[in-house]
This record gives C-alpha cells, sequence and structure tokens, in this order.
C-alpha cells in the first residue's frame, strides 16, 4: 500500500509540477524546502491526496513542517486512513 | 489634507472606537483592531523611533508579516514623519544568502535609517549590513518595540509633513525591483486616494476585504492605505494562507459582507478551480459590488469562470470589474465595470500582430477578446504614442503614456531612471495597448518583464540564478514568459544550452536550476527546457534574445504536440 502510495504522489509531482514525466522522485528528497515544488502546489497537492486517498490534509498543515518529502506525506496518509 | 498623519488625527478624535482593521489569520481569533488601537500602537513605535535617532525624512524598512506589529511599525513611522517602505517577507523556501545578496542590494540604493523586523530575522539581516559603513544605523526587533502609548500629536513630526515630502516607498521583487524604489509624496497618494475613491463610488456601505501582500501597490494603496486613511473598514487576510486556502476569502466575504476586492488574474482561476464545495457552504456573496481584476493582464476567461462557479452563492456580473494601475502613478490609471459592466471586444488577430491595429473581427477570423480596462479616474490623462513619440489615433496600438496630479516624485536615489521614464511630462509605461473613445485596452509589453500571479519578475534576475548551478555557463539561458490558459498568468521557462550529454547528470541539471530559481526568487519556473548548444538566438551584443527564444521555443513545443 505504501509503495503504491509513495508512486502515485511521485509521479503526480513529476508530471504535473514539474512536467517532467520521467523523472523519479525518491521518497527522502526534499520537496518544499528545496524549492521542487512551491505555494501555488500545495493545494493541488491537497486535492490530489483527498480524491485518490481519500484523506483530507487541513490547509494549516500544508506546509514544510508537516512535510517535506514523500516519506513523510505517505505516513500522513497512512496514518489517517 | 496635506499629509497622511492628519487623517490619523481626524479619525482619533471624530471616531476612535471605529474598527478600522479586522484581521483574519489561519489558526487565529478574528483579532479587530480600532482606530484608537491603530493609534496607541503607533504612538509607541513613534516613541521607538526616537528612541533610536530615526529622523523625519528617514527610510524605514520593514520586514514584517501581515499583523499587529507590521499595522503599528508602518503607521508608527507615518507619524514620526519618517518614510516606510515594506520589504517582501523571507519565507522557509528563500535561500537566506540570497535574501540577504538583495537586502544588501536594497540598502545600497535607498539607504534606509533602521530596518524593524522579528527576532528570529535579526541574525539573517544583520548579515546583510556593513555596522559602521553602510547607512542603517538601527534595527528593532518587533517584541522590543514600546507597546501601546497614548500619542502626543504635538510632539508627531507627521503633522508637519508638507504635501510634497515623500510619504512611502514601493518596490518590486527581486534584485532589479529593489533597486528601483517608487518614491511618492503625501499629496500624490492622496490626490489618488480621492480620484480613485470617486472612480468606484465609494460609500458609507463599503467593506474592503484583501489576502493581498503590502510589498506591492494593489495590496499597499486599493487594500490598505485607502480604507485605512479614508475610514471604510478592512478585512485583511495573509497571502500565505490564501494561497492555501482560497476560500478562505470568500468566506471573509461572506461573513464581514464584504463589497470591494482587488485581485490579480491568476486569483479568479484559482479560485473557479481549487475551491472545495463543501468549503462553500452557507457563504453568500450578494454584497460583492466590484472585484477588480489588476496587475497582470486579465482575461474575459477567468472572469467568465469565476463567474460560473461562484453565481449559485449570489456573486453578480455587474461585481466584475477590471483596473489598470501601476506603482508610479501610485496606483490606479483607469477603472471599468463600476457604472456600466466591463466591456470586451474581440479583435482580429492577424491585423493586430501585423499592422498594429485593433480592428474587431469579422465572422470567421481568429480573435483575440480583449477586456476594457475602463476610462481614466479623475485628473489622469492616457495617451498612446508611436515608437517617435508621436501620439496614436484610436485602435492603433502604441505605448500607453500617462499624465496625472498622482505621480511618482521619482525613484528613491534614481534620478537616472526617472529621467528615463518621462517624455515632454508623460510617464511611458512600458505597456502596449489602444484606445476606444477612451476606453483603454492593454495588449501587450514593450520590455521583457514577466508578470506571474501579478508580481513583477524580470528575467534577468532568474538567468543570473541559473548561472549559479554547476553545468550551466554565463550568457548560456534565456528566460521567458508564456500566458497559460488554465492558470490565467504566465508561466516562467527556462531554456539553458548544456554541453552534458548523460541523462542523469542532466536531471540534476534541470532539479538544480528549479531550486535555484525558487530558492533565490519570488517565482517557481514552470519549465526548464536544457538544449544543446547552439540553440539560444544572441542578439548582436551577444546578449540573449528572450523573445526570439521564446517563439523558437513556442515552435518546438508545437511541432511535438506539446501545450502552448
Amino acid at each position: 500500500m505504501t509503495d503504491t502510495i509513495l508512486e502515485k504522489l511521485g509521479t503526480y509531482i513529476a508530471t504535473e509540477f514539474l512536467r517532467q514525466p520521467d523523472r523519479l522522485i525518491k521518497p527522502d528528497e526534499p520537496l518544499l524546502s528545496s524549492g521542487l515544488i512551491d505555494s501555488f502546489h500545495l493545494v493541488d497537492l491537497s486535492l490530489f491526496v483527498e480524491n485518490n486517498f481519500g484523506v483530507r490534509i487541513d490547509d494549516t498543515e500544508l506546509n514544510a513542517s508537516s512535510f517535506d518529502n514523500l516519506n513523510q506525506l505517505t505516513a500522513f496518509i497512512n496514518a489517517r486512513q | 489634507m496635506p499629509n497622511f498623519s492628519k487623517f490619523f488625527q481626524r479619525h482619533y478624535q471624530q471616531e476612535p472606537d471605529k474598527v478600522s482593521i479586522t484581521m483574519l489569520f489561519a489558526g487565529q481569533p478574528a483579532c479587530p483592531v480600532t482606530y484608537r488601537q491603530l493609534i496607541l500602537g503607533a504612538s509607541g513605535y513613534v516613541q521607538t523611533y526616537t528612541q533610536y535617532g530615526i529622523q523625519p525624512g528617514d527610510v524605514v524598512l520593514l520586514i514584517l508579516q501581515h499583523s499587529a506589529d507590521l499595522l503599528f511599525a508602518y503607521f508608527g513611522a507615518v507619524l514620526h514623519g519618517a518614510i516606510p517602505s515594506i520589504m517582501p517577507f523571507l519565507t522557509g523556501k528563500l535561500l537566506p544568502e540570497r535574501y540577504r545578496a538583495d537586502l544588501a542590494a536594497l540598502v545600497a540604493v535607498t539607504q534606509p535609517t533602521a530596518i524593524v523586523t522579528y527576532r528570529e530575522f535579526e541574525l539573517e539581516v544583520r548579515a546583510a549590513l556593513k555596522p559602521g559603513q553602510d547607512s542603517v544605523r538601527a534595527v528593532i526587533i518587533s517584541d522590543q518595540a514600546k507597546g501601546p502609548t497614548l500619542p502626543d500629536f504635538a510632539s508627531f513630526e507627521g503633522l508637519r509633513r508638507n504635501p510634497e515630502d515623500i510619504a512611502l516607498l514601493q518596490h518590486s521583487s527581486g534584485t532589479t525591483g529593489l533597486q528601483k524604489g517608487v518614491a511618492l509624496s503625501h499629496q500624490a497618494i492622496i490626490n489618488q486616494l480621492n480620484n480613485y475613491g470617486k472612480a468606484i463610488r465609494l460609500t458609507d456601505a463599503d467593506v474592503f476585504v484583501s489576502w493581498l501582500p503590502l510589498y506591492h501597490d494593489m495590496g499597499l494603496i486599493a487594500c490598505w492605505l485607502m480604507p485605512i486613511l479614508l475610514g471604510y473598514p478592512l478585512v485583511l487576510m495573509s497571502p500565505f494562507d490564501w494561497i492555501r486556502a482560497p476560500h478562505r476569502l470568500l468566506q471573509a466575504v461572506s461573513e464581514y459582507k464584504g463589497t470591494l476586492s482587488w485581485l490579480p488574474n491568476f486569483a479568479y482561476n484559482f479560485c473557479a478551480q481549487k475551491i472545495r464545495d463543501r468549503d462553500l457552504d452557507g457563504v453568500d456573496l450578494s454584497t460583492w459590488r466590484a472585484i477588480s481584476n489588476c496587475s497582470e493582464p486579465m482575461r474575459w476567461e477567468s472572469h467568465h469562470a469565476f463567474y460560473e462557479r461562484f453565481r449559485p452563492l449570489g456573486l453578480r456580473y455587474e461585481a466584475l470589474t477590471t483596473c489598470y494601475a501601476m506603482a508610479e502613478n501610485v496606483f490606479a490609471v483607469t477603472q471599468g465595470g463600476i457604472d456600466v459592466p466591463v466591456v470586451y471586444e474581440d479583435i482580429d488577430r492577424e491585423i493586430l500582430q501585423t499592422k498594429k491595429i485593433a480592428q474587431v473581427a469579422q465572422p470567421g477570423q481568429i480573435v483575440v477578446r480583449m477586456l476594457g480596462t475602463g476610462k481614466p479616474i479623475l485628473n489622469t490623462r492616457v495617451r498612446i504614442f508611436n515608437a517617435k513619440g508621436q501620439p496614436l489615433a484610436d485602435r492603433q496600438v502604441g505605448e500607453v503614456a500617462v499624465q496625472s496630479d498622482c505621480m511618482l516624485t521619482g525613484y528613491y536615489h534614481r534620478p537616472d531612471a526617472t529621467e528615463k521614464a518621462f517624455v515632454d511630462g508623460w510617464y511611458l509605461t512600458g505597456d502596449f495597448g489602444y484606445l476606444v473613445g477612451g476606453e483603454l485596452y492593454i495588449t501587450g509589453r514593450k520590455k521583457d518583464l514577466i508578470i506571474v500571479g501579478g508580481k513583477n519578475i524580470y528575467p534577468q534576475d532568474l538567468e543570473m540564478l541559473a548561472y549559479e548551478v554547476p553545468g550551466v555557463h554565463t550568457g548560456r539561458a534565456s528566460v521567458f514568459g508564456i500566458f497559460n490558459e488554465a492558470t490565467g498568468t504566465e508561466d516562467v521557462i527556462l531554456v539553458a544550452e548544456v554541453d552534458i550529454s548523460d541523462p542523469g547528470q542532466r536531471w540534476k541539471i534541470e532539479d538544480g536550476i528549479r531550486t535555484a530559481v525558487t530558492r533565490g526568487s519570488a517565482v517557481a519556473l514552470r519549465y526548464v527546457h536544457l538544449v544543446n548548444p547552439p540553440w539560444l538566438v544572441k542578439t548582436s551584443s551577444g546578449k540573449t534574445a528572450r523573445s526570439a527564444n521564446r517563439e523558437k521555443f513556442l515552435k518546438e513545443m508545437q511541432a511535438k504536440g506539446q501545450g502552448y
């Protein structure tokens, strides 16, 4: 399950935000603090998580202190499912 | 009224208990601030500035988030007769070294005497300074400022400022923007508020609602100075909260019976696309009477999407208005859609591009739908000039020039830039457009400037950031903007020539460029395109020709069947 979530999130970010569909995003690669994704993407990411995994992320949780890489975001999703 | 402080004295005397601002920040209860509280808080700062030896006419730089601290520090500077300037806030994503370099560049040109910031930024700010060598004599930490104090108006130097004295500075972001501070006099700003207040037909029922940043004219003038000085309630949110939860704007309008807002074009798309229905339960938008689209190219499609999405909540079509504005004119030049719905027309694209004439299209032609920005506000004149400086007739496209009673005094400490901006008493905007019976339409820009979500981005700043990435060579990158229909604003594209062919290495360079730009500027790149040399088109002087590179990129994308 965790692997599926990681893969789906990685593909979504690579395709939609970076426009590099072949790009692999490592599970521990920093996303927000590194500047790979920026604040304009956060709402899209939370909509994607809600629509695909049925987990709601509050807007106050959308920041680098809640999650900064795919591992952390996946753990966040698993904990709420 | 000759200066800002007189307005505060009057509010304090006549309506001290009226709520001036309601601050709505995520995770905090709503915080109403009356004029009494505002003036007491600002008076505390007057004492602090006095203690630190700040003189009237000195520049005070504010590096603070939307907060009571910012409110008090800003208007404290006003009452003290100093010149406040709000600097974009340091966010977590920005590289400290880059921020430091920008701040040092700003200090070198603007020569502020004091900087007010939070304790956690003190080290960052001090790292950009050269004690004893630069102009900064005090770094004031907000929690060390004196708390609310009864005002002693007789002692306030702000009350003795002359109408022609500089009231404030406005900067746009990035290394280039920060070195060009727009200096505005009390008189110019007061004239603008009077002219613009009439244009939008302000009434006692008006309530302003805004999430806009305050280092930008739209936020600072329309959604900060205008309501606060003229005495209209303001509901103020934070841009950081809004971008994560755009529904908060609509909830605030509903709860506070908001009537007026200003938004950059992308915000119409952002709200229409990204707000969940459940976040709109019970929201009523019927009080909203003017939402002015301003600060970046505006699209009929964006208005339409916004209207269709929120019409069920009581949004009226007539509430969608337009405005053409710039910091150099304090704010608004034109306003559309107040007395009559916003006008639009379908222009023949071919004739517009080849003959520079805006001709209404015949059926079957490819069209560009143009939204009118409205007619000039009071005491403001607009003309269109050709490249020789000759005025053009209606429907001929040329550079937009402005004359008004609310023009900038100059670019602060930049007489060279000020001189270049005016020709025969006309301010040349750098925008292209045309007039039809007084209605102004904007068709494009003369400069390479990119506008993303209302923020001005200078491509040379982003190219410089890319040159710091290993594998990218100086002079071999080009940055430009391309309008994105889905988001309603420009995408920023960077093309760089690299000598490396290994795909893994190229990914690394792409990431490096993306990270350098996101962390070093106010925008993120939408597209990083690595190419093999020779690809870039250069000018005769060896500089990258951005518009030619943009055309080449578009052709390649179209050939590949991808977007744009």
